[in-house]
């Protein structure tokens, strides 16, 4: 027996059945709802076009996040709120404060894209109304215009922050109501969908299913479908999955479950290191960031993916459970080859460890890419080195870009150790790279470029770890 | 609205910055575009198969096993009933390729389906047999085999090689231009609906309706009378959607006949960005004798366009380059040659700025490399060698097509923009900067930008309009010319507005289609409110003079003591609504419905001997761009732009400033970020936007200053402002400029090389070819 998919579409509840699991909520609001505000522009998650609120009820209270509804499965609403920017309005026609501000600041031409900003905007505002110029930049990472220039959404965005009321709500009993207390089990179209919402349930059903889907954020798996045209007979969704959602901070390691979405990590990460910092603020787009999850960064095997280098460097460590129990391995150990990893059937990626960084640990890490904001890295890389006695010791070199799957550059690491930190050593470091790496050329970059850059992130590491008054940051220079 | 008799100023007159006429649609999700309109009943959704390869012979296909369940049509070159060629001017774009397979993303078949998805499945399920051909990647292959769409052109004035001899110096070199791809937001797409008798709907998403019309119709093999192509709006076009958007609508025209049934095509954007043309890459060589002081005495300039597999509109593209070969700049003896070279590659195609963009890089690349191998600043080169100043136009006045620059006022806009945005302070505290920072490095340039406005082919400077007053005095208006986001439609409802004196909001614009304004050229080459605005000013003064003619003997007053205006009909001494004036003349008979047509006066152009007055006039602008560069990694970010631009009297200052920000914004995504890279066997390998990178927020500069110039246009324009549309995308090269002077930084002295885009990689490959020379 099918459960029906049930949601509040803006203030109203709707109870789906009968449509595909892998049908998009862009899909759905266009054809079956003709709510038809919401736009492609690229069905992958990199224009924004697309962008709707998704609300949960959080403590108690309703709490919005921005997404992008083209690769979002319709199953995934299930016990939540979407809100579209045909809702912004009020009901006597009153436009939000952003709506006003983007007309009145000449925010939109065409206006394809518009929707999409206004949603984006409307999340940030009610998210975080003192945000500044760049926390502004930040939201609208992932949508893009093609025809203002930005300046004028800039300033809209600006102007729309500053004003007090209305927000966005939603009735939090009625959604309350929607929540599940035992798994959700959806068919459609003779496809199945299962949301589990404890370890025990997950552990159980993909025992049950041992070839099916592992869905978190989707930002990867929603791909396969709206581009990839791939087949998904059964999805099993983590994302509602309590003990998946679980972050623990001790004073030996921060332990992250593999359904925390980027921008519930993130405070968490980038303490570790304002380089992070930077590197979490351009993985993908606040969109991106509100869905995607470390746990399918890691689990996708990707060799670009911008969460391993970083956690590799820490010294990361992932758990891995089944029905059968658990099991604990370092990070770079689970990457066997490229689109090869060691988890069997039945496993999933429960958590991530991440040892608090000592004291006498030099960590930074570094993405290079062609677009500062929302571009998959062509190098991404993360330096550790431990100083004792004025040597080094235990470096961790890590890239991700060079090689069929992240990486740490072994010979680099041995040459470096026992080693004083001068630029000679950094030199000689560098030199030695391509013992490590015989990176691809690519529409992303050249061969010749990756090494280039992946020798000189070393010399950035040193530079920032020893002659802090140098300038040498593009995106930071003048702020 | 129409009914409120208030007396006050009419609002929304010509020159104020009233906001789009759809902003509050775009904002509330409410403005429809095409895909957003409601689906006819029964309406079928098609697919287009792409070759795989870059050049295939085609063995045989069989299509038999593509009809599963839910399929109704599938279609190949077979099934055309007419001709099966959407080209614009030239043969040679299939609809569906026959023989032959001319790049890789070529249209081979269609299938129409009850789902897109259906469709998608049934077209993989196509067994076509491909004998792989040597396929022509590049203009250097197609040089050698002599493969061109057009023939070889050549401007000429005075004589370049001889100048050449008698000049003290000289310099040579290359630079490679990458193409752009349009991403508009809105992909490619079109609603199609068979009629009865064969008649035709479509709703198009076309910068022109009139050429979709007439290829709907020779693919049918119909008359143009029974095809009515309409469009609201584009979400974006830029040029992608001058002869791209046939395609589409053909296709969804020829299922929509065969099944009969509506048909909507839509484009995926992958699909999009590999089936459709591009902006075409250059590859420029040169060759420039100049002297001490900067001064040019010769110049050879030859451009190998890459057209792509067709001619599309590459032959006025590539001349476009020509004509802009001279940026600004007074030529005496040069020469401009022009290789338009066919290749398997899409065929590339209009956007914004028609081949001036590449022109134009190139002279400005040109004039950077004279000053540094000078040690002059790089603005007092360009101001030397400027044409002469409108008003004062002695010897230094003719084009190197024969054409007199009668309105250059970049002689005071470049000081001016040079006062305004501290240049010289800054230059001198940048060099400061850079001898002391060893890792990251600061440029500036300042470029200007002349523009020369028309359609290069005459005969397509003509728009027309069509007005209706109704009873209640709404105002209705049609034109030739299509919204895309640039404020065509505002602009014109401006016009209109302030010809009859009622507030804007009594006048409404609605779809741009074929039925009411015929035979119109592509809203193009930035002539949109041009003449759409004159053929509107036309339409109202035919009724106003009816109106007129009605008034003096209705009241018996004198002609000269008429007005419209504040909303009212001035007779003498008395006034009246408007809305009554109106309804009266109504009761009286009056016809309230005009059209309007206007064709551009004063221009001609002999393409035999290349010469001519090709354009009616000139936009002008200039831009200071001051960048960082990270030398370590070749990353880099704009840290200021300061802008000056000349749109004559503005229509609207909110729309003109858009248009200028979005155009320098988007130009500066063709010359860094934004790269087509195409794999060895002429495969697109970037074709959505996780791969291909256009400018966000963060990108666009940090301080963004834009200044409207103050003036007018000397000829007699529409309230005598300037078109604006493509021009401020020149404004972008000041940005590759700068980061070339940040990465001269590096040297000592020794002239970088850098071609566009300048990706950080392109960047870091030019520093270290720097390093290496400096050493
Ligand atoms: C526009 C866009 C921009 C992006 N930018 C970046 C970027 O800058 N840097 C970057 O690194 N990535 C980027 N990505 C890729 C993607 O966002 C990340 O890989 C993301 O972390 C995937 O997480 P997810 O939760 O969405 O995974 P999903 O798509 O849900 O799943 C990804 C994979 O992980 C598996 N999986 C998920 N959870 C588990 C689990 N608990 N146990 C076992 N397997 C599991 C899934 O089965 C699947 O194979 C981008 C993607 C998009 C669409
Ligand atoms: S349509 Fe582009 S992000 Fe969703
Ligand atoms: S207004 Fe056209 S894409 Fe933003």
């Amino acid at each position: 027996m099918s459960d029906t998919i049930k949601f509040m579409l803006n203030d109203e509840l709707r109870e789906v059945s009968g449509l595909s699991p892998v049908m998009t909520v862009l899909q759905y609001l266009r054809m079956h709802e003709n709510l038809t505000g919401t736009k492609e522009g690229c069905a992958e998650g990199d224009c924004g076009a697309c962008t709707v609120m998704v609300g949960d009820v959080v403590d108690g209270v309703m709490s919005y996040r921005a997404i992008n509804a083209c690769i979002v499965f319709l199953p995934t609403l299930d016990g939540r709120q979407v809100v579209t920017v045909e809702h912004l309005e009020s009901a006597s026609g009153k436009l939000h404060p952003v709506q006003q501000a983007m007309v009145d600041c000449n925010g939109s031409q065409c206006g394809f894209c518009t929707p999409g900003f206004v949603m984006s905007l409307a999340t940030l505002r009610q998210n975080n109304p003192k945000a500044d110029r760049e926390a502004v930049q930040d939201a609208i990472a992932g949508n893009l215009c093609r025809c203002t220039g930005y300046r004028p959404i800039l300033e809209a965005a600006d102007k729309a922050l500053r004003t007090k009321k209305p927000a966005v709500s939603g009735d939090v009993k009625k959604l309350a109501a929607l929540k599940r207390k035992a798994m959700f089990s959806y068919e459609g179209q003779g496809g199945k969908f299962f949301a589990p919402v404890n370890i025990t349930e997950l552990a159980d059903i993909l025992a049950k299913y041992p070839k099916a889907t592992l869905l978190a954020g989707g930002t990867d798996i929603g791909l396969w479908v709206t581009k990839m045209h791939m087949p998904l007979p059964v999805i099993i969704y983590t994302a509602n999955v309590r003990e998946l959602q679980k972050i623990k901070k001790t004073n030996a390691a921060l332990e992250i479950g593999a359904a925390v979405t980027y921008a519930a990590a993130f405070d968490h990460l980038a303490a570790y290191d304002e380089s992070l910092h930077e590197l979490l603020r351009r993985l993908g787009s606040n969109q991106i960031r509100s869905s995607g999850t470390l746990g399918g960064n890691i689990a996708n095997g990707s060799p670009i993916g911008d969460g391993m280098p970083p956690l590799i460097a820490l010294g990361a460590k992932i758990v891995l459970r089944s029905k059968t129990g658990t099991r604990q391995i370092n990070l770079e150990d689970y990457f066997i080859a490229y689109k090869k990893q060691n988890r069997k059937a039945g496993e999933f990626v429960e958590k991530i460890i991440v040892p608090t960084l000592p004291k006498s640990t030099l960590f930074k890490t570094y993405k290079i890419s062609k677009r500062f904001d929302q571009d998959i890295s062509a190098v991404c890389g993360a330096f550790a080195i431990t100083m004792r006695n004025g040597k080094i010791e235990g470096a961790r070199i890590v890239y991700g870009g060079m090689a069929g799957t992240p990486m740490r550059a072994v010979h680099m690491e041995s040459y470096l150790n026992g080693k004083t930190w001068t630029e000679s050593t950094v030199q000689g470091a560098m030199a030695i790279l391509t013992q490590d790496f015989a990176p691809m050329s690519d529409m992303r970059a050249s061969a010749e470029y990756r090494t280039q850059v992946a020798q000189n992130l070393l010399y950035r590491f040193f530079i920032e770890t020893t002659d802090t008054e140098q300038q040498q940051r593009v995106y930071s220079y003048g702020a | 609205m129409a009914r409120k008799t208030l007396h006050h100023p009419a609002t929304g007159a010509a020159g104020q910055a009233i906001p789009h006429d759809s902003a509050i649609l775009h904002v509330t999700g409410r403005a429809t575009y095409t895909d957003d309109i409601l689906e006819p009943a029964g309406c079928l959704h098609a697919y287009i198969l792409k070759s795989p390869h870059a050049h295939a012979r085609i063995k045989g296909m069989d299509v038999s096993a593509c009809y599963i369940p839910g399929v109704h049509a599938v279609m190949t070159w077979r099934d055309v009933p007419g001709a099966n060629d959407v080209a614009p001017v030239f043969d040679g774009d299939p609809v569906f390729a026959e023989r032959e397979v001319l790049y890789a993303g070529q249209s081979v078949l269609a299938v129409a389906a009850e789902s897109i998805e259906i469709a998608y499945q049934a077209a993989q399920r196509a067994v076509i047999h491909y004998e792989e051909l040597p396929a022509i990647l590049d203009v250097h292959t197609a040089i050698q085999k002599k493969s061109f769409v057009g023939d070889t052109y050549v401007m000429r004035t005075g004589d370049s090689k001889a100048a050449l001899k008698k000049s003290p110096r000289s310099l040579s070199g290359t630079l490679d231009i990458g193409g752009q791809d349009h991403f508009y937001l809105e992909g490619q797409v079109a609603l199609v609906t068979p009629l009865e008798n064969n008649e035709i709907h479509c709703w198009s998403s076309t910068q022109h309706p009139s050429e979709v019309q007439h290829l709907i119709g020779k693919v049918l093999d119909i008359p143009e009378h029974a095809v009515t192509v309409e469009v609201r709006r584009m979400g974006g076009a830029f040029g992608g959607k001058e002869s791209q958007a046939s395609l589409i609508a053909c296709v969804a025209a020829l299922l929509a006949r065969k099944t009969n049934r509506p048909v909507k095509l839509r484009l995926d954007r992958d699909d999009d960005m590999i089936l459709t043309g591009k902006r075409h890459d250059f590859h420029a060589a040169y060759t420039v004798g100049f002297d001490d002081d900067g001064m040019i005495r010769s110049l050879d300039i030859t451009h190998a366009v890459n057209c792509g597999m067709s001619a599309d509109l590459s032959n006025a593209i590539a001349d476009r380059a020509m004509f802009h070969s001279d940026n600004g700049y007074y030529l005496s003896d040069a020469t401009i040659t022009s290789y338009r070279c066919l290749t398997h590659k899409v065929s590339n195609t209009a956007f914004r700025g028609f081949g001036g963009p590449q022109g134009m890089l190139v002279i400005e690349y040109i004039m950077d490399e004279v000053a540094r191998v000078l040690g002059h600043d790089p603005v007092d080169v360009r101001l030397a060698n400027l044409y002469d100043p409108m008003g004062r136009t002695e010897k230094r006045c003719i084009t190197h097509y024969g054409m007199k620059v009668e309105d250059n006022i970049l002689g005071d806009m470049i000081p001016d923009l040079q006062k305004s945005s501290s240049y010289k302070k800054r230059v001198a505290e940048i060099a400061r900067f850079n001898a002391k920072n060893k890792i990251l490095k600061r440029g500036i340039a300042l470029t200007p930008v002349k523009f020369g406005i028309s359609f290069t082919l005459t005969m397509l400077n003509q728009g027309g309009a069509l007005v209706h007053i109704y009873k209640d005095g709404s105002v209705q208006v049609n034109h030739g010319g299509t919204e895309m986001g640039q404020g065509l439609h505002t602009k014109i409802i401006q016009v209109v507005a302030t010809e009859f004196g009622i507030d804007h909001t009594s006048v409404k614009i609605t779809a741009t289609s074929t039925g009411k304004v015929p035979n119109t050229s592509a809203t193009a080459a930035s002539t949109g409110a041009d003449i759409n605005g004159k053929a509107a000013q036309d339409a109202v003064r035919i009724i106003r003079e009816r109106l007129v003619d009605f008034a003096i003997t209705e009241f018996g007053v004198k002609r000269t003591s008429i007005r419209f205006a504040d909303n009212h009909v001035h007779i003498g001494t008395q006034k009246m609504p408007f809305v009554d004036f109106v309804h009266l003349a109504y009761v009286n008979r009056i016809s309230l419905s005009s059209n309007g047509f206007y064709k551009t006066p004063d221009i001609h152009w002999d393409r035999a001997t290349a010469s001519g007055r090709p354009f009616y006039y000139f936009s002008y602008g200039t831009a200071v761009s001051e960048v960082v560069v990270d030398t370590l990694t070749g990353e880099y970010r704009i840290l200021r732009a300061d802008i000056l631009h000349d749109v004559g009297r503005s229509l609207n200052p909110a729309i003109d400033i858009g248009q200028i920000e979005g155009g320098f914004v988007q130009g500066t995504g063709w010359l860094t970020s934004e790269e087509l890279f195409w794999n060895e066997k002429g495969v697109l390998r970037t074709h959505s936007p996780s791969t291909y990178k256009i400018p966000t927020a963060r990108d666009a500069p940090a301080d963004f200053r834009v200044r409207l110039h103050n003036g007018e246009n000397r000829e007699d324009t529409i309230y005598r402002s300037k078109a604006v549309g493509e021009p401020p995308l020149m404004l972008a090269i000041s940005v590759f400029l700068a980061i070339r002077d940040a990465i001269s930084a590096v040297g000592n002295g020794v002239v970088p090389h850098l071609n566009a885009p300048a990706t950080p990689e392109s960047v870091l490959k030019s520093i270290n070819d720097v390093r290496a020379r400096s050493s």
